[in-house]
Parts: C-alpha cells; structure tokens; sequence
C-alpha cells in the first residue's frame, strides 16, 4: 500500500518539474573548436587545438599551427578550456534505477540465479531523471548492467541523449555479467566473522556445467528444443558477447580467469580490487580489468590505507588494458573523480583521461567510433572550463554526443535557481 | 591400547553420614563415618603453604585435620601416600553445569515488527533479557554425568548460573559430589550475572550495546525506587529480585578488553565493583584496565594457528589476529606483573581436559605456578565469598582435593585421585606395579622373549628376531592382566592370554587363533638393557640441547603490544613537540585570510604563532615551501569508531542510550581518516529514531584509549531524526510508532511535554529518575544540544516550531538536503545546516536534493557544514567541500570553513579549533596542495601538537606491517609442522556505518 503512495507521489510530482531535457537534434553545421587544451583520450594531448566535426564526426584533430580554413564552420572559442573525449561508464545502473530504496523505480535485479537471457536495455529509461545530472559532469556513454545473482544478465552500452532505448544503443547485448562465487562467507555463530564458503566449490561446479552445456548448445544447428538462457550465451563461444566477471579477491581473479579460458572466453575482470598482486598472471594472460570505485576504502585492515588509489597506477605501469569505473546510477556523476583521484598517487593524468574514455571503450569494444578524439570517431566529447578532474575547477560548459550539443541543464539545476531566485524576490 | 589405563575411571561411592536426614529410607541404614587419613603426602594446604610429610584427616566430606603432627583418629582408614602430593580440588565460577537448558525460541525474528515488551507470564520485568529473578539453587539439577567431565579435569566445586541474558540472576555454589540436589548446593547465591547478550529473548530493545548499558542503568535505579516506593504502585518480582542480589558479587562477562573498560566505568554510575568474566585479550589495555583494579575470571582458550599455508588465504586474517594468536598464552602472566587478581575459568575450552595443558602454556609464558593454583583455588572461591567453604585444606571446608604424582603443574605430573566432598573418584590408579623388565613368554609350544618398557603405560613388545618386534596390546588391573598379539602380522591370527600377576610371574589360560585353550605364563629374566638405538638417541639429545637451547631463544621472540593492538597501531605513541612548518600557504580561517609563505608554530599542544619569520625556538622545522596548512578537518557527522551497534532501532526515543558508551578506539578507519586530514568527529547515534542517543565527540587520537580520545569539557550533543528512517519505511511492515511524519512530531511533543511534567515534579520524593526524560529536560534547558536528520522542508519547519514552542533552538539540521528550500527560516531560527555536497536520488525523500544547497543556505546566512556520514568520504571531505564550488558560487576560503570551522562552531569549540589562531589547539594539517584540490594529500596531521599521521612514516609502517606478517606466518606454518592444532583462516568483519544501519551488511 505504502508504494502506491509513493508511485502516487512520483506521478504528481515530477511532472510538475519543469526540467525535461529534450534530446539534441543532428548535427546540422560544421563546427570548429578553437585554441582548447585537447586530451584526446589516447594518452596525447594538443595544447592549443583545432577540433571540427561535422556529420557527427570528427573531420579535424589538430594543433593551431595549421591555420584557418575553417570558413563556413561555427566557432567555438575554447581558449584555456579543455577538452575531453566523452567519459564512458562501465557497470552502470544508470536507467535501470532511479531512486535506490523505492521498488518501484528500481528495475535492475530479477529473480533466479543465473539469468544470462535478461537484458538491461529494454528497461533502459531515457528520460531518468538522474541521466541529465550525470552529463553534465562529462559522462556521455554508459554499459547498463543488470545487479544481483551469480548470472544477472546481459548489459549494453548507450549514449546518454536519446528519446527512447533503441536511439540510445550504441551496442545492445555487448556482455554478459557474471558474480564469480565468494570463495568466503559470513559465520553467523562468530559474531559474523567471514571465514571459508564451504559451497564455493559445488557453486562453481554449477557454473562449469552451465557453460559447458551452452558451449555444446552453441553448436548445434537444429535445436529442437529450444533454451532461452543457453540461446543468450551463444554469443559468448563466437564472440559476439564479452564476459564480464564481476571479481575481487585475488585467489578468486586467478580462479575466475582460468575458469573462462576453459571455454576459450578471454574474460574482462570487473571490480578487481587485488588486480595489483597479480599483475603479471593478467598479463600473461592478456586479460582486462575494469576496476570499481577507486575513492574507496582497503578492503583489509592491513592493506596499505591508500592501495586503491595505487592500484590503477600498478596496473598502468605493468601494461594491463585497465579501465575505471563507479557502481550505481546517480554516483556516475562522481566518474571523474575516481580517475582524479589516482593522479596525486602514480596515475599520468593523460593516462588518468585514458582509463575512463579510450580504454573503457577498448575493453567494451567501442572503441572503433569513441572513446577518443581521432578524425573519423563519433564526436562525442565535452568542453570543461577548467581540470575536470579537480573539484576545484571542474565546470563542464558544453557537450557534443554525434556531433549534437546537448542540453546541459539538469533538474537539480532548475531547483537551483528555482530557488534562489524565491530568496532574490524578497 | 597403551592408553589403556588412562581410560580406567573408576567411581567409588563411600557411603558417609549426612545423608538427606528428612528422608525416608527403604531398606537399612547405611550411614558410615567416612574417616580417611591420607598420611605421609606432601599436602599443598593452600597455594604458597606446603607442607611435606603431613596428614590430612577427613571425616563425613569434610576436612578434619591438616598438618605434620596430625593423629590419626580411631577408625580411620589410612591411605600411604608417600611420595604424592595433595592439592585442593579446583574451583570454576563461571559455569552452567546443572542448569536448565535455554529455551531457544524458533524462527528468526520478524523483520519490520518487533517484541516491544517481554513475553514472560508473571510479574516480571518489561525486559525479557533481565533474567533477574532466575534462583540458580532453585532450578540446579544433579547430573553425574557432566560432573565426571569436572571432576576429571580436577574440580571440586563450581558456581553456576543459567548463561541467558543481560542480567542473569544468581549463581549457587555447587560440589560436583555424585549426590542429589539437596547435598550439593553449598552456597544458594553466591553471585549475580552479567552479560552483553540478549540470550533467549527475542524482544527488540535493546538492540545495541549502548542500549545494554542503558537499560542496566536504568534498572539499577529502577530497583532502588522499587524498595522504597515502587512496590506499593506495582508488582515487579525482577527488580525486588534484583535488589537482592545487590549486594552479592556482581560478575560481568564481556567479549572484550574495550567492553571490560565500559563495565568498570559503568560501575562507577551504579556503585557496582564488577567482577569481569575477560575474553583473553586484556593485555591489549593493560594499563587502562588496571586503573580501575579489577577482578578477572580469564579463560584459557588461546587461539589456535590459523592455516595459513595458502599465502591468499593468509591474506583473510589480520594482523591483530595473528599477533593474538603469538601472545594469546601470555595473558595470564601479564596480568600477574601488573598486579591484578584473577581466577581461571574453563568456560570456551571445548574440552575441560585442555585446561591444565593450558595453564603449562601460561606458565610457560610467564605465569607462576603459585598465581596458576590460586587462580584455580583461593582466589575464584574469594571472588564469590566461598572462602570459608572451598579453595583451601583446611579444618571445616569441604573435603575436597586431588592426590598428584608430583606438583600439580608439572608436565609428567599425573592426578590419581579428585575427592570431592569426602567421595572418592580415581583418574589413574596408584597402585599400578613396575611391570618393566625382559620375561619370556611361555604360550602353548612357543618361547619367546617379551619386552615390557617403562613403569607407567608400559609398551609390551615381543621379540621375534633382531628385526621384528610383535607388538603386544594389553590391560592390568587390580592384579589382573590381559594379553593379545599377532605372532606373523601378515597374517590375521590373533592370540589372547589373560592371567594374574603374582610378583614376577604372571601365568593363566588363553585361546590360540583357532579357539584352542592353551596355558601361558611370562616369567622375569632381567632388568631391561638400555638398547643401543636409546642410547644413541640420548647422545643425540644431549647434542640437541645445544641446538635446542640456541633455536629456543630464536623461537621466544615475539612482537611487541601495539596501541591499538592491530595493523598501524603504535609500539611507542607519539609525544607533544613543538613543531615550525614554515614558508607555506596558511589558511587561517581568521580575519587574515590566506597567508603566502608564512609559518606555524604548534608547542604545548596549542599553535603558539602564527606569521612570518617564526622561530622554532629548538623545535622540529618542517619545510612547507609549496604546501598548504590548514587547521584539521572537523567531521560533524561520523559513525566510526562505534561498537556494536549505532542505533538504538526499537524506541522513538532512546534518549537514554549514548555513543559514548560505546566509542571503539581500535577501529582502523581512525587511522585512515587521520590520512586525509580529520582530527575530530563527532560519533552520531543513527536515524532510526525521532530522538536518538546522544553522541560523542572525539579528536582521532589514534592509539589512545576510549575515554581520552573524547574530547573533554565539550557541550553534549543529541541526535534527532526525521522522515524516512524514523518511520521504517525501508521495511514492508512496521508496529513501531510512529509511521508517518504526522506522528512524529508527535513524538516530540509527548517527550517534551512528559519530561517538563517530569521536572515539575523534582521535588516529590517517590518520583522514579527517569534517564530519558532527564537527557529530554537537558534539551529543553538548552544544556544538550540537538543535531538533527532531516532531508524535506516540511519536518524541518515542523521541528523548529516544536522546539520554538518548548523554548529552545535547533542546533543543527545534518544532511538537510532541502535545507535550500527554507533557508529563511533556519536563518530565523538560528538552526546550522551539515549537509552533504552532492549526495541523492538514494531514496525517496532525497529526490530534491541538489549539490547547490549547501551555497544557497550559506548565502542567506545560515551556518553550513558538511559532513561525511561515511567512513570512505570522511578522508576526502576536502573534496567534497571544494564540490560547493564545483556546483556553486562561492569563494574557496568559505568552502573551505564547510568543513573546518563552520562544524567547529556547530559543536561549540569554536573556542578551541577550527582555525589557526595562536592559542587554539595544535590540530593542524600539513597538505601536500591546494587543500580543495584532489590532488592534495594530507603529508602530515598534528592534534594536540601530536603528529599523529606523518605519510613518509606511514610508509614504513606499512613495510613494517608486511615484515611482522611474514614472521608470523612462518611461525604458524612451523607450528601447524611441528604438529600444532590449526584453525581455517577467519577475517573481522569491518562494520562501516551509516545513519540508517541497524543490521549488519554482507559484504564481500
């Protein structure tokens, strides 16, 4: 009964709230950006740049030495601003979960353990209300995952300015995530102390089997009886779907790594906390990891108390493809800082770009079209007026995804001046 | 088979005199004297008073006489013990023996709806885990068959009490003797227990410790009011019960050092000397703990090994652990060199038989022998004024005492027999001959020589040729014996002789493997020779004891007590110095602004100076050429370092309970939090409740005991909670009122209009101190100050016109997130805002926040901090402040004041932090940057003039934390090798709270 009052109170009140952003239309002009800092998410940087785009795409990437010849184009004057590739954000609920705690609005978990066949997208909703707050701290692309169960389900990647779900794919079905096993639990008995799971092993089991009857599965030709879930996973054994291992534990990386090679599956580690003990196994055996949340704190007692602000500056320096990430939905917004806050401990602050456009795109296989600012990829970037890594300074001023420049203005910021100016008024 | 005869457990019965004399008997009478001399022993009459060739005469279970020239009374049976000792039997306090078993309700309880009162039948306390009625004596029920397992392990009485509950009820002393009811009971009460564990009762409150403090405090005076007035208004058998038990020793059992320090301090509110049932690790707090000199009852579970032979797996135990692991089994004898008095208790041994195993490993880690067997006699009966009954051999005490082969702690040494009550029980016979020597063995046609090694549990071999002994399986007994073998082991024929012994022969019948009866006998040839094998080994041992003795001192290293006793904790805490940091950028947070290369001069504890060309007068000059200073980060909202539990979920008001009760000085997140620059925060109760627990206020005084971590002469603060939380919404169901916001001003009015009635009636002497409503009156007299959870308009206006109706201001509004909506009116009241800089869309009520708010209160003039609330955030919330200039306009020096001085003057100690002002104290941040930049690292933090965070030191500390792993790990894995006992690897669980936690999380 309660969540129908809320529902009711959902319904009345937010569309009284005047902020709708209304998606950008097409690129209909050429434009040129002039004189801005360019981080072009590959590890380089132009000082002073000229960056035109046109159709959507980025026609010039270049230093101000190569003059004008940019008649007819729009001009944006970005002297002393910078310029980003849009950020991209792995293992999101963004869409999927609009205010954590109601039911109602949270669409990101389903019932049943292994659930490869679900898929985030169709659920995905454009006009969430916390989409807008995250653009305009830099986030334009995001992987949309479903939470919860050993196999939650099948994410894809949009772009964050679309009327509905389908406009915003960038690419649907990209990957399937899986919760590898705790190799520990709680033990109630002992004042919650967490000691070995006794059912790891029979956990995994199930796992092998299940993979091993959909890569059988994925060969046939006439099914006649037909499986949804090991249908979903077909894409896995062809390629056509990543892998996403949702892992911390150093013993459980390693496990959680050979366990997909057994079915020739190069999988990409998300979460990752231990990645840095073991950096020379994950690159022998050339896989990927995405880590979570770097402002966060050591999982042991022990641990150095600044290791997950160190680790993306290991994972750099041993040469693993790493990315950054945040969980949830409305913590997007915070994305920068995590690659922020890497730089005062080891991070190069271009690789610090890198780690959460380029190389986040590498490892969801987008980076074909964004991720960085190249001629020929999608002009999918922003103009922030100062570091946009630095609280002190970051003030996002525009954003272009396709080409298109994007409404900035969010909710919040309608309450904002909503109400200052009720106190102006007086 | 060799142990044969450990096995032998025989029970005698010896009938004596006082049987139950108003019974009737069925048969004839049976009564004897049971007069026992027990001559020529070494008789330890009580620890330290040994007296060797002496007499101890016992008569109907009692002791008669002790000593030298004691005569042995008429009809007497004389027992010769001439070589043996006699001690007195061991005494357990802590123990449930014959106690009813607990009623453990099914099913979980019931999420969202919870027991608000007891539901007990009767007359009894609202609270079902104040079990204060429970009679020990009236529920005891004899059982040989657990006594056996006492009375092994060499007890001769206990004292017993039911282990359900906070408050538990009494304990009676009880013997252990193999008789009913109505003769064990020596003692009806000899205690009241305690503990911090709710037991059978399924009822909500309390739901924290700080709730358990609470209500033992409050049923203390409430039992006082009872006897004097209560009675004639209602019947309450728990607290007349509970005022019974007043003046027996109170014993309290904690499962910490920590909660030990809140029970001796709690007993200074209730006039209570607790006894404290330890938890093994009090040397972690020594000194603090023997401030209070207290009694102890330790027990001897020392961890065993964990199996770290998977380094990975290692990684799952911390460094705490292990180390208590290594100096676990040095308890004991620490104790002893601090001075303090305890017993022993067997209580968390799974076996009883390990106690005495243990007690060598105590010894062997510095306990003397002496403290060993008072803590095991004269002391626990001392603790519960026994002493006129049990722990000593002395005239009129009971008859109860073991017969050893030797000093009781001695490894070799054996019990032979434990009497108790005058009744005779035998662990091992003593009159088991020395059997040793070479026979030969007659059985049937065969000859062939049979070896019989040592005197006690001898090994029987038989010698087939020079390479092959048949090992021979064998029992005696009173005379008897009984023989089996294998003459040719690859075959499945078996032998058995049985016969007697009749001095060095032993003869009788047996059957061969085909049923064929057969003579036998064993005659003695000669003494055994010592073989060549024995002694080559003895050569090798003498060899060894070299080696032996050199590994030894290697092996006795151990690591040192750290403070707290974890990773990070000090070996040496840091000390006051006087400190220049010089030539960098100063944010005085003063009419001065921000200085450009200027210096600070902390000494004394306080900033003595601040400006140009300081002098550091012989102190330490740091170099801030390119840094920033600033004075420390002030957490207004923070729920670190907080014990079990940080709401007090079950009430509206749990005024009553406190976060200073429970403040957790060994959480690492001190530490961490010191790394980014914080050195105060206040502990807030959560938002469970429209009136919550009051709060503490601590500077982060990493290795500093509770009580000097917080901050003294402080105004108290309250927490008060609005909306969501306090109306469960995140539960499908709820009974607790209230459930909407309309009831929970309700709340507020009824608890300030009953606490103003409550003051009207001071002076009416039958009135019952009320602990919530006096902290409630605290409010309305505007002596405790209230910060309050509130996220939407409307209940953050409703508040300020409760409070401005009862005359009082809102100190403060923390998240506050719509605090932007009615800024005004704050202004008006005078209420602050400790908001959060970019936190929502989290739950409903959040859905209007914006990253704004904190700019909009700010600029109508309200007094704005933020805050934390986050173990994670709190070490950044430099970051989060300059996010007010990310998403706002406002100056950085204002942004900056969010987080330093504005929650400064929100707590009242304004006065003494919050800015760099010569005279303020020396809580002073050394950054690496700009302070509002992410890029900023906190090199160094002073509170009090105290470096307590230095990072190039942290830096080795780490190495540090690395090395003392290592060395422990190879110790375990030397242990688990040389045959140890090991235990799977086992990790805390680190309880990061938040307002809103009331159960614990799963995470991993």
């Amino acid at each position: 009964m309660r969540n129908i009052y809320i529902l009711l109170l959902i319904a009345f009140i937010i569309p009284n709230l005047k902020a709708q952003q209304t998606p950008a239309k097409k690129q209909a002009e050429r434009i040129v950006i002039m004189g801005a800092t360019a981080h072009l998410g590959n590890g380089q940087i132009i000082e002073n740049s000229i960056i035109a785009f046109e159709d959507g795409k980025f026609s010039t990437v270049a230093n101000q030495a190569i003059g004008q010849g940019f008649d007819g184009y729009k001009i944006i004057e970005a002297t002393g601003k910078h310029l980003y590739p849009g950020f991209i954000a792995p293992n999101t609920q963004l869409g999927l979960k609009e205010i954590d705690a109601v039911r109602a609005t949270r669409d990101s978990r389903e019932i049943g353990s292994l659930n490869p066949n679900i898929r985030s997208i169709i659920a995905y909703n454009t006009d969430s209300k916390v989409t807008p707050t995250v653009r305009s701290n830099g986030v334009l692309i995001a992987q949309v995952v479903p939470q919860g169960s050993t196999i939650p389900g099948t994410s894809s990647i949009v772009q964050l300015d679309a009327w509905n779900w389908e406009d915003a794919i960038i690419k649907e079905d990209d990957a399937i995530y899986l919760n590898w096993p705790s190799m520990f639990s709680r033990d109630w008995r002992n004042h919650g102390a967490i000691k070995k799971n006794e059912k790891y092993e029979k956990e995994v089991k199930k796992l092998e089997s299940l993979f091993t009857e959909a890569s059988v599965y994925s060969n046939k030709t006439n099914t006649k009886k037909q499986n949804l879930k090991l249908d979903a996973m077909r894409g896995l054994f062809d390629e056509k779907k990543k892998l996403f291992i949702n892992v911390n534990f150093v013993k459980s990386i390693t496990a959680a790594v050979l366990f997909a090679e057994k079915f020739d599956i190069k999988p990409v580690i998300i979460g990752g906390r231990d990645s840095y003990m073991i950096t020379d196994f994950l690159k022998k055996h050339n896989v990927s990891v995405i880590l979570k949340n770097t402002q966060s704190l050591p999982r042991r007692e022990d641990d150095a108390i600044d290791q997950p602000f160190k680790t993306p500056g290991v994972l750099e320096k041993a040469g693993i493809l790493y990315g950054l990430s945040i969980g949830g939905a409305w913590e997007q917004r915070n994305l920068p800082f995590q690659a922020g806050q890497c730089i005062a401990y080891g991070l190069d602050k271009e690789a610090a770009v890198q780690a959460i456009t380029l190389n986040n795109a590498k490892i969801l296989g987008i980076d074909k079209s964004v991720g960085s600012i190249e001629e020929g990829k999608s002009a999918t970037f922003f103009i922030c007026k100062g570091d946009v890594f630095d609280m002190r300074t970051s003030k996002v001023q525009q954003a272009f995804i396709d080409g298109r420049e994007i409404d900035l203005n969010n909710k919040q910021k309608d309450l904002y001046n909503k109400f200052k100016a009720k106190y102006e008024k007086r | 088979m060799k142990h044969f005869f450990s096995f032998i457990f025989l029970f005698l019965i010896v009938q004596t005199g006082y049987s139950q004399i108003t019974f009737p008997r069925n048969g004839v009478y049976d009564d004897r004297d049971g007069i026992y001399a027990f001559k020529n022993a070494t008789i330890h009459k009580a620890p330290g008073q040994v007296l060797n060739n002496a007499t101890l005469v016992i008569k109907e279970g009692k002791i008669e006489a002790v000593g030298t020239g004691v005569s042995i009374p008429d009809g007497a049976v004389e027992i010769d013990l001439k070589g043996k000792h006699i001690y007195p039997s061991f005494i357990d306090i802590y123990a449930s023996h014959g106690m009813p078993e607990i009623n453990k309700k099914d099913g979980p309880r019931n999420r969202g709806i919870q027991q608000m009162i007891s539901n007990k039948e009767g007359p009894y306390s609202w609270n079902e885990a104040l079990r204060t009625e429970f009679r020990a004596h009236e529920k005891f029920k004899a059982d040989a068959k657990t006594a056996n397992g006492w009375i092994k392990a060499g007890f001769g009485a206990i004292s017993s009490h039911q282990m359900d509950g906070i408050s538990r009820g009494s304990a009676s002393l009880i013997s252990l003797a193999d008789k009913n009811e109505h003769e064990v009971i020596l003692k009806d009460i000899t205690a009241h227990h305690f503990s911090f564990k709710k037991g059978s009762s399924k009822q909500g409150y309390p739901g924290s410790l700080m709730g358990a403090i609470a209500l033992l405090k409050q049923t203390n005076i409430d039992s006082d009011w009872y006897k004097n007035h209560g009675h004639k208004i209602e019947k309450n058998l728990s607290l007349k019960a509970w005022d019974e038990l007043k003046s027996v020793p109170q014993i309290f059992a904690v499962s910490d050092k920590l909660e030990a320090l809140r029970v001796l301090k709690m007993g200074q509110e209730t006039k209570d000397k607790f006894i404290i049932k330890g938890s093994g690790d009090e040397y972690q707090r020594l000194e603090e703990l023997k401030k209070w000199n207290p009694t102890f009852i330790l027990p001897l579970n020392f961890p065993k090994a964990y199996d770290v032979v998977d380094p990975y797996d290692a990684l799952l135990v911390s460094l705490g652990d292990m180390k208590h692991w290594e100096l676990a089994p040095s308890n004991p004898g620490l104790l002893e060199k601090a001075g303090m008095e305890f017993a022993f208790t067997t209580d968390g041994l799974k076996e009883k038989g390990a106690l005495l195993k243990n007690i060598q490993k105590a010894i062997k880690n510095g306990l003397s022998e002496d403290t060993a067997l008072k803590a095991l006699t004269t002391i626990p009966a001392k603790i519960i004024k026994c002493a006129d009954i049990v722990g000593t051999l002395e005239k009129g005490k009971v008859a109860n005492f073991l017969i050893t082969s030797g000093k009781i702690f001695g490894k070799k040494t054996k019990i032979y027999e434990n009497w108790v009550m005058g009744i005779q029980s035998v662990l091992k016979p003593m009159d088991i001959p020395d059997l040793s020597g070479e026979y030969l063995l007659t059985y049937g046609k065969e000859k062939i020589p049979l070896k019989v090694k040592g005197a006690n549990d001898p090994k029987m071999v038989l010698v087939k040729n020079d390479t092959t002994d048949i090992k021979v399986k064998h029992s005696y007994s009173n005379g008897l014996i009984s023989l089996s073998f294998s003459p040719d082991e690859d075959k499945e024929e078996i032998i058995s002789l049985s016969g007697v012994v009749e001095d060095k022969m032993w003869s009788g019948r047996g059957t061969l493997n085909n049923g064929e009866w057969i003579n036998w006998r064993s005659v003695y040839a000669k003494e055994l020779e010592p073989e060549k094998n024995d002694k080559k080994k003895e050569e090798n041992k003498k060899d060894n004891g070299k080696k032996e003795k050199s590994k030894k001192s290697k092996k006795d290293i151990k690591g040192k007590i750290t403070y707290p006793f974890m990773a990070y904790g000090w070996e040496t805490a840091p000390e006051q110095a006087t400190y220049l940091i010089t030539n960098a950028t100063v944010w005085t947070n003063e009419e001065d602004g921000i200085l450009e290369e200027a210096d600070v001069l902390i000494s004394n504890g306080k900033i003595k100076k601040v400006g140009k060309g300081l002098s550091a007068g012989g102190g330490t000059e740091i170099d801030g050429t390119g840094k920033h200073v600033t004075s420390g980060i002030i957490d207004e909202h923070s729920h670190i370092a907080i014990s079990k539990g940080v709401n007090e979920c079950t009430q509206a008001n749990t005024a009553e309970v406190s976060i200073a009760d429970v403040v957790n000085s060994e959480d690492i997140n001190i530490y961490r939090q010191l790394s980014g620059g914080v050195t105060v925060s206040q502990l807030l109760h959560g938002s469970c409740n429209p009136i919550g627990g009051r709060s503490a206020l601590i500077k982060l005084r990493w290795g500093l005991q509770p009580e000097e971590m917080k901050m003294k002469n402080a105004d108290g603060f309250i927490k008060f909670a609005l909306g969501e939380n306090v109306k469960k919404s995140r539960s499908d169901r709820n009974n607790r009122f209230p459930d909407s916001r309309m009831g929970v001003e309700q709340v507020y009015m009824d608890a300030f209009t009953r606490a103003r009635e409550y003051k009207a009636n001071a002076s009416d002497p039958t009135r019952r101190k009320d602990l919530e409503l006096e902290v409630v009156n605290e409010i309305l007299d505007s002596k405790r100050f209230v910060t309050c959870h509130s996220y939407v308009q409307s209940e953050i206006n409703m508040l300020m016109h409760v409070a401005e109706q009862f005359g009082f201001k809102i100190n403060t509004f923390t998240h506050i997130l719509e605090g932007y909506k009615v800024a005004d009116k704050m202004k008006k009241h005078g209420a602050a805002g400790s908001s959060f800089s970019d936190w929502w869309a989290y739950k409903f009520e959040v859905i209007d926040a914006i990253p704004q708010n904190g700019e909009i209160m700010n600029q109508q003039g309200v007094l704005v901090g933020f805050n934390s609330d986050d173990a994670e955030m709190a070490r950044r919330l430099n970051q989060e402040a300059a996010k007010a200039m990310m998403y706002g306009d406002i100056s950085e020096e204002e942004a900056w004041k969010f987080v330093t001085l504005n929650p400064a003057i929100m707590l009242h100690i304004d006065d003494r932090v919050g800015s760099l002002k010569a005279g303020k104290d020396g809580d002073v941040v050394l950054w690496s940057d700009h302070p509002l930049s992410i890029y900023a690292k906190a090199e160094m933090t002073f509170i009090d003039g105290i470096k307590y965070f230095d990072r190039t030191e942290d830096a080795k500390i780490q190495a540090a934390i690395q090395t003392e792993r290592a060395r422990l790990i190879r110790k375990m894995l030397a242990a688990k090798k040389g045959g140890a006992p090991t235990q799977g690897v086992k990790g805390k669980h680190h309880h990061h709270y938040h307002c809103d936690d009331h159960e614990d999380e799963l995470s991993h």
